[in-house]
């Protein structure tokens, strides 16, 4: 089956003060129907930037695609125009973001927000979109939706205005939903809930979720494919119990000896909760010819200091972008 | 019903505040010097004792001042404003007949000054480093350091002697004959030039302040929303970012609002435009009292129900506002 989104040495670059710097380089990825990839890594790695780019959204002036493809549906999405893009945005690809106290618009109920990407994409009239848009409320699961619909967004709670955003977001069925950092900003209880909801809504329609987060619990609760960031490129893919239970990159080694519950019993192997040492190189940096995460590695030679590691596969479909990923 | 009970509150407030300003005037104008049974006399020409008593008397300046100030409270919560001295009419009568002209100046000059200076904003905080934005700081600037009648006066030889455009003063002309729409043009010729100059600060104001409230608006997380919903740019700008960046704008234009009438006076002194502003420099000037106290409760009266006008706006735009939580 071909993948649903493709993309392929995509870079991006981004016009600082300082200079021009590569957030996204040579990155590829695919996306399959129905599937939950996720995207992890830390602040800054270019989980986010990548999902902009897919959306046709990086910042005016500031970023842009320089080079690569990035395909949906035979369409290169990096060189279609602003018009075709406003067309698939909402509709075939939609994106839910971090903070939810603040991406509704506070003037407007949410009945209205909800219904306006009806009427933009699926050519609604007024009252057919409201009653979808209660329909809606209601697959995400808001108590009475009748008495919310008229609601301003600062008569909900933050968790309600997530599940509000979804609403949004899936309106139009879209066969992509990018949520970028969901639950970030909510609450533990509430997180859960919120991917109980992001899961149960992708299996019934069948859209593909990229998920961005820093939080590997989350991961592996969610996804069946991930993809490890680290400043702007691809250290390690594959199935997420794959590489939770075996990872083939040192970074991702780290990053799973952060989180408490992922491995039942602190062993000899493991014998406390740990931190990732160091700091992520400057964007500056971004485009030596090493393994960036060289300053940081603990296993660092010569050969990770002076070129950048080729993507090293594996038979059980993980890939990894370390010199010594056959060792680990 | 939460709506209708804070109207009423804020009708109880503003007739409270109407009641202070009119003994913070009338006591005001008491304390100045001079003794306003001398002007009147003098204005008949000269009186002896006697004729001075019965002044006093009649006017009931013979009675302490506290009786004085409840009589006038009493007599402006009647809707009487006194009598005027030097016009010998009515305070009420000649306020009314003023009115109409003041309000359609200073009415169109906010409105005016709001909608040119929220497009002007708008525009320049799509393209904040675009040659439009520049012009518009620029006449920002300008427009905020030319003091009124200035602006007036150059407007005047400019348009009106140089370019013969537009009539050089008055409101109407008397010699245009012809229907409602002849009428109605002749006054739209001379609403101009008051009107652009009265406006020309406040329009200064706005746009500056519109432009970066939108700007500000531009970077916010639920711009970034609309435009993942594949919204276009005008629908964006005019309906998403807009309606969220004209609250400051409301606001301002509200405390302002005191600002564009007492600009009035000026506007209709240079272009002698038949209003409260060439009452109240007549009437100070033949320290006629109770018109000049007349001039000051109407003022008072005018800038309350704006900043009511004001809230109510406000009110529409944002629903947060007044809500609780």
């Amino acid at each position: 089956m071909a993948a649903l989104l493709k993309v392929e040495n995509l870079r991006i670059e981004l016009t600082t003060r300082d200079g021009i710097a590569p957030v996204i380089d040579d990155l590829s990825l695919e996306l399959n129907a129905g599937e939950t990839l996720s995207f992890v890594g830390e602040s800054g790695c270019g989980k986010s930037m990548t999902a902009l780019a897919i959306m046709g959204l990086l910042p005016d002036k500031v970023g842009r695609v320089a080079s690569g493809t990035i395909m949906f549906d035979g369409e290169d999405l990096a060189k279609a125009s602003d018009a075709r893009l406003r067309e698939i945005r909402g509709n075939d690809i939609s994106m839910i973001f971090q903070e939810p106290m603040t991406s509704l618009n506070p003037v407007y109920t949410i009945g209205e927000q909800i219904a306006e990407v009806l009427r933009r994409h699926q050519n609604m009239d007024q009252a057919a979109a409201r009653s979808r848009a209660l329909e809606l409320l209601d697959a995400v699961r808001i108590p009475n939706p009748k008495s919310r619909v008229d609601d301003y967004p600062h008569q909900m709670s933050g968790g309600q205005r997530q599940r509000v955003m979804i609403a949004i977001a899936l309106a139009c069925e879209p066969k992509i939903l990018i949520a970028d950092e969901p639950t970030t900003a909510l609450d533990v209880t509430v997180q859960a809930q919120i991917f109980d909801l992001l899961r149960d809504l992708g299996k019934e329609t069948g859209t593909a979720i990229i998920l961005i987060t820093h939080d590997m619990g989350a991961v592996a609760e969610m996804a069946e494919r991930m993809i490890v960031m680290y400043a702007g490129r691809k250290a390690e893919e594959g199935p997420v119990d794959q590489i939770i239970e075996h990872p083939r990159h040192p970074y991702t080694k780290g990053l799973i000896s952060c989180v408490p519950h992922l491995v039942a019993q602190l062993s000899d192997d493991r014998p406390e909760l740990t931190e990732v040492r160091g700091i992520v190189p400057s964007l500056m940096d971004f485009g030596r010819d090493e393994c960036l995460f060289s300053s940081r590695c603990e296993r660092a030679d010569d050969k990770c200091r002076s070129s950048r590691p080729t993507e090293m596969k594996f038979k059980n479909d993980q890939h990894s972008a370390c010199w010594q990923a056959k060792e680990l | 019903m939460v709506i209708l009970t804070t109207i009423l509150q804020r009708i109880f407030y503003a007739v409270m505040l109407l009641i202070a300003v009119l003994v913070l005037n009338f006591s005001m104008l008491h304390l100045a010097p001079g003794d306003i049974a001398d002007t009147i006399a003098q204005a008949s020409g000269g009186a002896d004792a006697d004729v001075m008593e019965q002044i006093r008397r009649d006017y009931g300046l013979d009675q302490p001042f506290f009786v004085q100030l409840g009589q006038y409270i009493g007599k402006v919560l009647s809707f009487d404003l006194g009598h005027s001295f030097f016009y010998n009419q009515p305070v009420t009568t000649l306020i009314l007949e003023k009115v109409p002209a003041t309000l359609l100046l200073v009415i169109t000059a906010q409105i005016f000054a709001l909608v040119v200076g929220v497009l002007l904003g708008v525009f320049s905080a799509r393209n904040p480093n675009g040659m439009l934005s520049h012009f518009v700081t620029f006449v920002a600037l300008l427009g905020y350091a030319a003091p009124v009648f200035w602006t007036g006066i150059l407007l005047l030889i400019a348009f009106s002697l140089n370019i013969q455009l537009f009539p050089s003063g008055g409101m109407i002309d008397v010699t245009v004959e012809g229907g409602f729409f002849a009428q109605t043009w002749d006054l739209l010729k001379h609403m101009v030039l008051p009107v652009v100059t009265l406006s020309t600060i406040f329009l200064a104001l706005y746009s500056r302040l519109c432009r970066a409230s939108m700007m500000e608006v531009l970077g916010t997380d639920y711009i970034r929303t609309a435009k993942a919903k594949g919204l276009s740019e005008n629908e964006i700008i005019y309906k998403h970012a807009l309606k969220n960046s004209l609250s400051p704008v409301v606001t301002l234009a509200g405390i302002q609002f005191s600002a564009v009438i007492s600009g009035a006076v000026l506007v209709e002194a240079v272009f002698s435009w038949p209003g409260l502003g060439s009452l109240a420099l007549q009437s100070i000037i033949a320290r006629d009292t109770p018109t000049i106290l007349g001039i000051l409760f109407f003022s008072a009266l005018v800038v309350i129900v704006g900043n009511l006008i004001t809230d109510m706006i406000l009110r529409m735009i944002d629903p947060r506002v007044g809500s609780k939580g």
